[in-house]
């Protein structure tokens, strides 16, 4: 659906995006995460069509972003960043508008303005005022707007910015909802959004694009020397004696909890995982066991790994 | 087509959705009204062979709502647009850079016209209430609604185009007021600057905006005076275009 390739965007003084290539299959959800200034706003309007890249090609649909501009805009639906909207407009009246803009006929975009409405839960407020709903109705009426004319492809620019945690809920739930039909890209610095929603994920700083790949992947490729948590019931001398006579373990460290029971933090060499040998352990000496975890590195822990400036890995 | 008239549509409703339209409109018809009075109070002194409207155009009046109002309605077209953001959610829709010149063009020059209704509306109301009323001639009105067309042409478009090169409403306008009072004030000054520039005199005539609008007042329509403000009109929407393309090659 996408192809990026080697997609460079300089301004005057500093390049915003430096020679990122990716692609996103149809029928995908794909999350642009990074920090403020990363690149991903800018990707997004090239993507849009609202900019041109410096050098580079980007392929929607087949149709190059810069040739067939026209072509690209009719097959996408573009949520821009703070979701700017015509604030004197009633619901219905904006989004009827923005169906006919995209080249909807009158029957048309009667029925797929009611759809999206539908969809995103706009029916109570239809004959508001834009500009006085709250800031969780006006995102739907963004992303309602963005799907009005059944694009194939879903760009959403950070839609769940400055929302409550409620609506950023039912938001999410309306994203998600969209993959059946729909290519979605978002962007966004917000983690549990990328998480929760995306099948994908590329991480994007400073202009280039670190790591992509499924959330499950990149937690299962920073977890493989991953440590054991294991909270077992038996004398603090008993276990670290026992874990220092453990090859595979590299590093220990236990510490007392509640009762009798002692957490241990272990550290395999890589590759290992070692919860086997411990539950085969605390069988064999009787050890009462009541956690065995290893633990996942969170996409936050694998996003501030891979944005972690070079001076400080040094 | 159907996005242009989408467009014209919205952006003429715009105009009305917020105070500035009505407030625009009432301080043109207050102008208007103040100047027919005038008018009328000097006539009653000292009666005159002439038609009302020519009078009307022979006065600062029309150039005192023209020359401020024509940046007032403009200004929004493309400033506002890009101050709120939806100028991004616009040129992301699948619609050519022309349509969206010609619409938000299209739409001031209909508010324009409907700000220049009440003058109508007051040459009817004294041509009902006369003793001896004049012939209010229709070709006459006519050449005096064209000239106000023209001229509005030419100014609204450059509006457009200071519009369309900056974010402030405020900055557009004032750029446009500029080039307003400019041409003004070069059109006035036609007579005195034409001998200074030798052959090439007679093309300054382009910018006798007064001078033009005082003759279609008067039933003369010039297709020079046409030809000039439409091929003006056209160079400031052409500008205007290239300036929107322009951020396809930033």
């Amino acid at each position: 659906m996408i192809e990026v390739t080697n997609l460079t965007k300089r301004y005057a003084g500093h390049t915003a995006v430096d020679d990122i290539s990716f692609t996103v299959a149809r029928g995908e959800i794909v999350g642009l995460l990074g920090p403020n200034g990363a690149g991903k706003s800018t990707t997004m309007r090239i993507l849009s069509c609202f900019q041109p890249a410096t050098s580079g090609t980007v392929r929607v649909a087949g149709f190059d972003v810069f040739h067939d501009s026209l072509e690209v805009r009719r097959r996408i639906g573009f949520m821009p960043e703070n979701n700017p909207l015509h604030p004197e407009m009633r619901v219905r009246e904006y989004l009827k508008f923005r169906a006919r803009l995209k080249g909807l006929g009158i029957r048309r975009s009667r029925e797929r303005v009611a759809t999206v409405m539908e969809q995103c839960g706009l029916n109570d407020v239809a004959k508001k005022i834009i500009g006085q709903l709250s800031k969780g109705y006006k995102q739907r009426v963004g992303l309602a707007d963005a799907l009005v004319h059944e694009p194939e492809l879903i760009i959403l620019d950070e839609p769940t910015i400055g929302l409550d945690p409620h609506q950023i809920r039912s938001v999410r739930a309306l994203i998600k909802g969209l993959a059946e039909k729909h290519t979605v890209l978002i962007s966004t610095h917000i983690l549990p959004e990328v998480e929760m929603t995306c099948s994908r994920v590329l991480i994007m700083y400073e202009g280039r694009i670190l790591a992509a790949d499924t959330t499950e992947n990149l937690q299962h490729a920073m977890s493989r020397d991953g440590q054991v948590i294991a909270e077992i019931a038996a004398p603090s001398q008993e276990l670290q004696e026992c874990w220092a006579t453990m090859a595979e373990i590299e590093q220990f460290d236990v510490s007392p909890m509640d009762g009798s029971f002692q957490r241990c933090a272990l550290t395999p060499r890589a590759g290992l995982d070692l919860r086997p040998a411990i539950y085969q352990i605390a069988r064999e000496r009787g050890w009462n066991l009541r956690e065995l975890t290893r633990s996942r590195h969170s996409l936050e822990d694998i996003y501030v790994q891979v944005t972690r400036p070079e001076e400080e890995e040094g | 087509m159907r996005v242009f008239l989408t467009l014209t549509r919205r952006e003429l409703a715009g105009y009305f959705l917020s105070l500035t339209g009505y407030v625009i409109i009432a301080a043109a018809t207050l102008l208007t009204g103040l100047c027919l009075c005038s008018i009328l109070s000097q006539l009653l002194l000292k009666p005159m062979p002439m038609p009302l409207n020519e009078l009307f155009f022979g006065t600062w009046y029309p150039w005192l709502v023209l020359i401020p109002v024509a940046p007032l309605i403009t200004m929004r077209s493309f400033a506002l647009e890009k101050a709120s953001g939806t100028y991004e959610t616009l040129m992301t829709a699948p619609v050519g850079d022309g349509h969206v010149v010609m619409a938000k063009f299209a739409a001031a020059m209909m508010f324009y016209c409907i700000m220049w209704l009440p003058l109508l509306g007051c040459l009817v109301t004294i041509h009902y209430f006369s003793v001896k009323p004049p012939p209010l001639d229709p070709a006459l009105l006519g050449a005096t609604y064209l000239g106000i067309v023209l001229v509005g042409g030419l100014l609204l478009s450059f509006g457009c185009f200071a519009s369309s090169l900056t974010q402030s409403q405020a900055v557009a306008a004032i750029i446009a007021l500029g080039f307003n009072l400019g041409l003004f004030i070069l059109g006035n000054s036609v007579a005195e600057l034409r001998g200074k520039f030798g052959r090439f005199g007679n093309l300054l005539d382009c910018f006798a905006i007064s001078d033009q609008m005082q003759d279609f007042a008067r039933g003369i329509v010039d297709t020079r005076a046409i030809i000039s403000f439409v091929t003006l009109t056209l160079l400031f929407l052409f500008l205007t275009l290239r300036v929107v393309d322009s951020r396809r090659w930033k």
